[in-house]
C-alpha cells in the first residue's frame, strides 16, 4: 500500500533542490521516468512524479497536459530559464537532484511503501 | 454536429518555440471551465498537443480547430507544408523523420501519430505531397462530470 505523500515531502525526503514550488500539497501518487516527449505524453499519468533529464520549455507543457504531480530533473540538470518561466506561469512544481533517474526512482518507489 | 456546437480556433507558428503548444493550453483550459471529464480533456489536450507540435516541427505551422458539440469534440489540423508521402508509415510507432536539433528537444519519438490514435475515438489523416495534411480527431462526450 502506497502512504499518502505531498511533493513538498517527497522533497524533504529524497533532499531535492525547489526550483518552482507553487503547489506543494499536491498528491505524489506513483512515478514515471523518460525523456522523450510522447512517450511521457502517452505514459505518464495524474499525479505522478516524473523524473527527467529533459530541461527545455515544453517540459512544462508536457507536465501541464499529464497532470503529473511534479517534475524532478536529475542528474544535476538545471531548468532552462524559459523552462523556469513558464513553471511559475502555469504552476508546475519544478524540482532537481544530482543523483540519477535510477537512483530517484528507487528512492522514490521506497518513500511510497513508507 | 449541431447548432450548440461551439468553434475556438487557433494559428500554429512555424517559426516561435516559445509559442508551441499554446493552442493545446487554450483548448484545455476552456474544456475544463465547460466541466468535461479530466479523461476526455486529458485526452483531447495532448492528443491535439502532439498534431500542433508536429505541425510546428513538420510542417511549419499550421492551423487548429476544435469544434466542441452536443455529443463530440471534434479537432482539426491543417497546415500547407510538405506533406507525408506514406501515411501508413507515419503511423507506426517509431517511425520519425525528426533532425537531431528536434529530438534533443525531446521530440522524434515517432509517438505522436500513435498517441493521437490511441487517445482519439476516430482519427483521419489525409495528405498530399506538397501540398499538406489535414489532419481530423473526433472524441466521444460520453458523461460530463
Ligand atoms: N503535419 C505533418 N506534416 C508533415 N509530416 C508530418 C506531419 N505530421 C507527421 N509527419 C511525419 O510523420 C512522422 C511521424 O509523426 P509522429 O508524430 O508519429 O512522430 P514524430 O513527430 O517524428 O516524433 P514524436 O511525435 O514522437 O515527437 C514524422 O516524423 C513526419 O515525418
Ligand atoms: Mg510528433
Amino acid at each position: 500500500m502506497m502512504g499518502k505523500m505531498t511533493v513538498r515531502e517527497l522533497g524533504d525526503k529524497l533532499n531535492l533542490t525547489a526550483f518552482c514550488l507553487p503547489n506543494p500539497d499536491a498528491e505524489v501518487t506513483g512515478g514515471y521516468v523518460g525523456d522523450l516527449l510522447s512517450w511521457v505524453m502517452g505514459r505518464a499519468g495524474e499525479g505522478q512524479a516524473w523524473i527527467t533529464i529533459m530541461s527545455n520549455r515544453n517540459v512544462a507543457a508536457v507536465a501541464q497536459l499529464t497532470e503529473v504531480a511534479c517534475v524532478i530533473l536529475a542528474e544535476g540538470v538545471q531548468p532552462d530559464s524559459d523552462l523556469l518561466t513558464a513553471a511559475e506561469a502555469h504552476g508546475i512544481n519544478l524540482l532537481g537532484s544530482a543523483r540519477d533517474s535510477f537512483t530517484l526512482a528507487v528512492e522514490l518507489g521506497k518513500r511510497n511503501k513508507e | 454536429m449541431d447548432e450548440k456546437t461551439h468553434t475556438f480556433r487557433y494559428t500554429v507558428h512555424g517559426e516561435d518555440f516559445l509559442s508551441a503548444g499554446e493552442a493545446s493550453m487554450h483548448a484545455k483550459r476552456t474544456l475544463k471551465e465547460l466541466g468535461y471529464s479530466s479523461d476526455l480533456i486529458r485526452r483531447v489536450s495532448v492528443a491535439m498537443y502532439e498534431g500542433e507540435i508536429n505541425m510546428f516541427i513538420h510542417a511549419g505551422g499550421g492551423e487548429a480547430k476544435m469544434e466542441v458539440g452536443e455529443n463530440e469534440i471534434t479537432v482539426t489540423l491543417i497546415d500547407w507544408g510538405a506533406g507525408i508521402p506514406d501515411v501508413d508509415m507515419a503511423m507506426r510507432e517509431g517511425y520519425s523523420t525528426a533532425t537531431a536539433d528536434i529530438r534533443s528537444l525531446g521530440f522524434g519519438a515517432g509517438m505522436g501519430l500513435p498517441n493521437m490514435k490511441r487517445f482519439a475515438d476516430e482519427l483521419t489523416v489525409s495528405s498530399t505531397v506538397g501540398v499538406g495534411t489535414k489532419v481530423v480527431m473526433r472524441f466521444a462526450i460520453r458523461n460530463k462530470e
